[in-house]
């Protein structure tokens, strides 16, 4: 028999699964309660005001969105460009993508200031606004993505593959773009008005979503005591490094193209030199913890160790949490300029650094956020088989040479019955 | 109804009668130029409201527009002012290379082409026909994207309950709002607020009137000495346009 | 804490759309009759029959035309329905909305309908100030000392002079 990658249900019996979903399931409800709590009393209880009006949760909520438009990375990879021994990662790659996104979303509506309207806004559009062609946006990747899973998971589906995965690959670089055009396209604040916003972002969204798949990956690996190959590892590891070299390299670009227009100097001499917490959270957040320290673990014997991989991926994670902080708050907190080359003042604060400190309910919902996406994770990969049972690098790359796809022995494919006995023998067969 | 309109109409050409050639204010007069929109007409896009604002006669120490507005609108905050309201502003401006200093109203700019209207989701943020910019709150779901859009920070959130309103100006938690350039007065006949106080109270500083008209006093006064936007730059074409700065 | 148990009710509501993507709304088949404060006028804006099955069509639709087209002297005002509806009793304050005495919600209370304009509206008519017009400011009462005017016009050297 040829050797298979099996996909199985976790057993999700242990203690410490429980432990997980009663930790994850306890954040989520914090931060159900921080949101119903900031709409009883208004959003004055939080630290957002009229100057800084997007706050802690959009630092979260986009976050969470670049990140799972980046974990769908692994499968494109797999179905787009043929690199077959990530096939067996695929579904995981899709389920963290709309957990992801799911996660974000929920921030995203609970810190609205009516989020009671949320049927408002989908009956209520214009079209000449990113936000709303986000929304369609986001709503498609769901779908998509989900179909994508279907021709991965069913045998029925297995023919559409590949241009699903073609479709769910190009949809996605849309989200990304459109969620820094969110930003970019605002012609009026110093620090976003750019159009290198948005590729940054997608390659941004490659090394987060990428992070947080590392993480998970091990976690569940480790968590579950299946078998996990070396040379797998070391191809994510690697791939990481990559794509947070790139993203060091777009941020250097944009700072320098932005500090050779005369006109946005101010704001790069506040974010890079005199913003105070700003300019602390770019150099150490961004820049030390997001891009030097991974880069510096991933290329060294370091990364030979799983804890120092996670380690690599965590910096990635709090990285880019500095990033969002910096690009969402830092941007906002630099003042409008009004008249430029003079000197402005008034009772609104302008012409100065307007102040911004999280409050614990934005924290809790944004964390909330992340537990949501997380929980939902913990969940289906106990439901339903998306965690391939082994993924020795001998199985791995034996599947791979003997063309992937078919002989994937993809979820569905077992479902009729007597998973177990097969998955009991595949290991054997490989060894 | 009907019968309300007309004795309206016959009210206001009274009071306009009286009122022509009253002073208000030293050099201003107030001239009997319109009358209200009838009842059940649209407003009408052969009218662009605009406002012009003599900075010279505009000093640092009266705040008579921003007082009017907010007794006019009931935007009175609670004490905490990074999160209260502020739908019209004095701003000084100062330049530091002569020390020059300047005061100038600063509110919603009613541009033609408004960047809160382009990136509202919901089309809460809209542009009347006669050019005043407003919010639908009925369907402003509180995104507060708008305000990341806006390039004078002249939009507010509602950060908390809100409580006796007034009648004519009603606004709640959760939602984003900003000058309405009193659209309840403008669909009167009657000039917003700040106009009034500015021409009671003030330096008489402020002109309101129809753009498109040739023949309004802000038209003549444009055409005979020009204005400048604020962020002429962005190419927003504001319905606000500053004298002197 | 006036509403805090409706707008709890409210965003529970709304985190049950979130995990269930769909809102229960309150459906009253049959239209109640609790005991309602007396209106001014003689009659309503509509029959009586009408408004109470209708009101909220009206409300509805003239909103959107006053706020988006600037349609203005509509008959189916809500500053309009609370002049008439919303009126003092014996001495008394007047209520507001959320109290059994006022008009709206002494319905709406009866048959369970949650409605959010009073969180932006105002509940009442506004009291005139002792010894001064109600609303000095309002544009529809024009009862202030209106300046009725397009524009405001300044005097050129020349005039003045005059
Ligand atoms: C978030 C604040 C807000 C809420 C909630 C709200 N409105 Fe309004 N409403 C306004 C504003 C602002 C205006 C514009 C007033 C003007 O221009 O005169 C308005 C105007 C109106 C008008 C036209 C003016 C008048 O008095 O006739 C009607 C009718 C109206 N609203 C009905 C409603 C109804 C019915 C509801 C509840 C379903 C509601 N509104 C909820 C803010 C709100
Ligand atoms: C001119 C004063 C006036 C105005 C304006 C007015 N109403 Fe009325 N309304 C009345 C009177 C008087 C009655 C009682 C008629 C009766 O008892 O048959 C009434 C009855 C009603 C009823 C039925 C109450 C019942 O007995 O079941 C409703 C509902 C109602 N009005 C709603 C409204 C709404 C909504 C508006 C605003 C669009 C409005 N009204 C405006 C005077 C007014
Ligand atoms: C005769 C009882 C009665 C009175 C008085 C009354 N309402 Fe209603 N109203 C209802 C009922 C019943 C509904 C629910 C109808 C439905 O859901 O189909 C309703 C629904 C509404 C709605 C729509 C709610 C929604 O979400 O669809 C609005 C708005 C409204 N009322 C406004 C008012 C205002 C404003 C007043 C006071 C001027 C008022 N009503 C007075 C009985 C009443």
């Amino acid at each position: 028999m040829k050797p298979h990658v099996h996909f199985r249900e976790i057993e999700g019996r242990s203690p410490g699964y429980y432990a997980l979903l009663g930790l994850l399931g306890l954040l989520v409800g914090a931060g159900l309660v921080s949101a119903l709590y900031m709409e009883i009393e208004g959003h004055w209880v939080t630290g957002m005001n009229n100057r800084i009006v997007w706050g802690t949760p959009h630092v979260f909520a986009v976050f969470l969105i670049v990140a799972a438009s980046g974990a769908l990375n692994v499968a494109s990879i797999a179905s787009v460009f043929g690199r077959l021994q990530y096939k067996p990662l695929a579904p995981l790659s899709g389920l963290l993508a709309i957990a992801l996104l799911v996660g974000g979303l929920a921030v995203l509506v609970l810190d609205l200031g009516r989020p009671d309207r949320l049927i408002v806004a989908m009956t209520h559009y214009n079209f000449k606004s990113i936000f709303a062609w986000n929304i369609f946006l986001y709503t498609g990747f769901m779908a998509i993505v989900a179909a994508y899973l279907w021709t991965m998971m069913d045998r029925m589906g297995r023919p559409y593959s590949k241009p699903v995965g073609l479709l769910a690959f190009v949809w996605r670089l849309i989200l990304t773009t459109g969620t820094g055009s969110i930003f970019g396209w605002l012609v009026a604040r110093q620090a976003y008005d750019a159009a290198i916003m948005a590729p940054m972002f997608i390659v941004f969204s490659f090394a987060y979503g990428l992070a947080i798949f590392l993480l998970v990956l091990l976690a569940a690996y480790g968590w579950t005591g299946r078998p996990l190959g070396e040379g797998l590892l070391r191809r994510l590891k690697n791939l990481l490094g990559i794509f947070v070299a790139a993203s060091l390299y777009f941020v250097t670009v944009y700072h320098l193209t932005n500090l050779y227009a005369a006109e946005h100097t101010g704001v790069e001499r506040f974010i890079l030199l005199e913003g105070g917490i700003y300019t602390a959270l770019f150099w150490l957040g961004q820049v030390v913890a997001g891009y030097l320290l991974p880069m510096a673990i991933v290329f060294s014997p370091l990364g030979r160790s799983r804890g120092w991989i996670a380690t690599a991926a965590g910096l990635v994670v709090l990285g880019g949490l500095a990033q969002m902080y910096v690009t969402i708050i830092g941007g906002q907190a630099y003042p409008l300029i009004l008249f430029p080359g003079k000197e402005v003042s008034s009772s609104f604060f302008d012409g100065v650094v307007a102040d911004y400190a999280p409050s614990l309910p934005e924290v809790l919902l944004g964390v909330g956020g992340i537990a949501i996406a997380l929980l939902a994770v913990a969940v289906a990969v106990r439901v339903l088989r998306f965690l391939p049972e082994d993924l020795r690098d001998e199985l791995v790359e034996a599947q791979a040479a003997a063309g992937g796809g078919d002989g994937s022995g993809t979820a569905g494919g077992e479902r009729s019955g007597g998973a177990a006995p097969e998955a009991a023998a595949a290991p054997g067969s490989a060894g | 109804m009907s019968g309300t309109d007309a004795s309206r109409r016959r009210f206001l050409a009274g009071t306009a009668a009286a009122a022509a050639g009253l002073a208000v204010a030293p050099g201003v007069l107030l001239m009997p130029l319109a009358q209200a929109r009838r009842a059940g007409e649209p407003a009408s896009s052969d009218v662009r409201w605009g406002l012009l604002v003599d900075t010279t006669r505009c000093s640092d120490g009266c705040d008579a527009c921003v007082r009017a507005c907010k007794e006019e609108n009931g935007w009175e905050g609670v004490g905490r002012p990074k999160t209260d309201a502020q739908w019209i502003r004095k701003v000084k401006v100062r330049d530091p290379r002569t020390g020059h200093t300047q005061s100038l109203p600063l509110m919603c700019q009613h541009c033609k082409h408004p960047p809160c209207v382009d990136v509202c989701p919901t089309g809460a943020s809209m542009k009347r026909a006669d050019g005043i910019v407003l919010v639908d709150k009925h369907i402003c779901i509180g995104c507060r994207y708008c305000m990341m859009a806006c390039p004078y920070s002249a939009r507010s959130f509602v950060h908390e309950d809100v409580r006796d309103q007034r009648e004519h100006a009603p606004r709640g938690k959760g939602t984003v709002e900003s000058c309405t350039l009193c659209v309840h007065r403008v669909d009167a006949g009657r000039v917003p607020a700040c106009v009034e106080a500015c021409a009671a109270e003030g330096g008489g500083a402020l002109v309101f009137g129809d753009l498109k008209d040739p023949s309004s006093e802000i038209s003549r006064r444009l055409a005979a000495h020009g204005a400048e936007e604020i962020r002429a730059d962005l190419g927003l074409d504001t319905g606000v346009r500053y004298y002197g700065i | 804490m006036r509403g805090v148990m409706a707008k709890t009710g409210r965003v529970l509501a709304l985190l049950a759309l979130v995990a269930l993507g769909a809102m229960a709304r309150p459906v009253a088949a049959e239209v109640p009759k609790p005991k309602l404060p007396p209106a001014k006028g003689e009659k309503c804006v509509e029959p009586t029959e009408v408004m109470r099955r209708k009101h909220m069509d009206y409300l509805l639709h003239q909103r959107d035309d006053t706020l988006r087209r600037g349609i203005r002297g509509g008959k189916y005002s809500l500053r309009e329905c609370l002049e008439c509806h919303v009126t003092a009793q014996a001495g008394q304050p007047l209520p507001t909305y959320g109290s059994p005495d006022h008009f709206c919600s002494a319905c709406h209370q009866y048959a369970a309908v949650q409605i959010d304009c009073f969180s932006c509206h105002r509940d009442r008519p506004e009291q005139p100030a002792a010894g001064q017009a109600r609303a000095p400011a309002s544009g529809d009462g024009l009862t202030g000392p209106a300046i009725p005017v397009r524009t405001l016009k300044v005097l050129g050297p020349a005039e003045e002079k005059r």
